[in-house]
């Protein structure tokens, strides 16, 4: 299923519950997935008595990997051309993330057209811990 | 991250989709849309995953070798890692990524540049990006940028 720019608008959106109450087990699966094992991210006697944090906290690309699905799951699979986020907020074990996904513009190049996205991912408080866009090849 | 040889498999794909908690059945192999015969397609950010296969990836625990986290004792800072931040991710696709292919990912170093925080701390950012290419064809399949940022902290 390919979405097309005829059924798209500039501010169309759409929002998805990535996790609630993110626990500790589902970090450690992506530190397993993505062989970043960082203890960090896994380890509470280390990151609080060694490192200095409050507890252990996701890695970012776990952020980023789930904010993906507010994207495929509205644009398709295998649509992406681009995909880039900024890390701004850390994600604690406990937190509810949602992740929207905005149309910010609809393009043509040479006869393909693509729609443009931003997309964030917020925590319980509304604070954004990714920021990002996106952009996908549409149908006409 | 580089790797001479990152084989894209149908298990890693589904361990990868469980951990970033996406149900999407393209990435499950024993989903009835793969049963069917369709490919099991890799997530977005599944190119990170090639971690895996990185001889010099400093953060998977190794045989014989000193780990950092704890144990008996509570661990130990490492410099080598220490107080580098993931700033920002990129990727720009290039060709499906599916189970069945075998990538080579190699690292080139980008710019580096220095800003300074809210605190007055100078930090420090480098950028560095990863091309992930088909190991048969040589195609680019995806290109990773990251931005990292040392911070000075742990």
């Amino acid at each position: 299923m390919v979405l097309s720019a005829a059924e798209l608008n500039i501010g169309d959106s759409r929002t998805l519950e990535l996790f609630d109450d993110l626990k500790r087990t589902q970090i450690v699966m992506y530190a397993g997935a993505s062989g970043d094992y960082n203890p960090l991210h896994s380890d509470e006697v280390f990151t609080t008595q060694v490192a200095g944090y409050r507890s252990v906290f996701a890695h970012g690309m776990l952020t980023m990997g789930a904010t993906g699905r507010v994207l495929t799951d509205w644009i398709g699979d295998e649509q992406l051309t681009d995909y880039g986020v900024r890390f701004v907020g850390q994600v604690w074990p406990g937190d509810t993330l949602t992740a929207t996904a905005t149309v910010a513009a609809l393009r043509e190049e040479d006869g393909q057209h693509y729609v443009d996205l931003t997309v964030s991912t917020v925590n319980q408080e509304g604070a954004p811990v990714v920021t990002g866009t996106a952009t996908a090849r549409i149908d006409p | 991250m580089s790797a001479e040889r990152f084989p894209v498999e149908a298990s890693h794909i589904m361990m990868f989709a469980r951990a970033i908690g996406d149900p999407n059945p393209a990435y499950d192999p024993n989903s009835a849309e793969s049963l069917a015969g369709g490919d099991v397609i890799a997530p977005p950010t599944f190119a990170m995953a090639g971690a895996q296969f990185d001889p010099e990836n400093t953060l998977v625990p190794r045989a014989g070798e000193p780990w950092f986290g704890s144990g008996r004792e509570p661990g130990f800072l490492r410099s080598s890692s220490g107080g580098m931040l993931h700033a920002e991710q990129h990727f720009q696709y290039h060709r499906p990524l599916r189970a069945g292919m075998v990538l080579t990912g190699s690292q080139r170093e980008g710019e580096g540049w220095e800003k300074q925080s809210r605190s007055g701390k100078t930090l420090q950012f480098t950028e560095s990006f990863t091309d992930y290419r088909d190991a048969e064809t040589g195609e680019l399949v995806v290109t990773a940028r990251m931005v990292g940022v040392y911070t000075g902290g742990a």
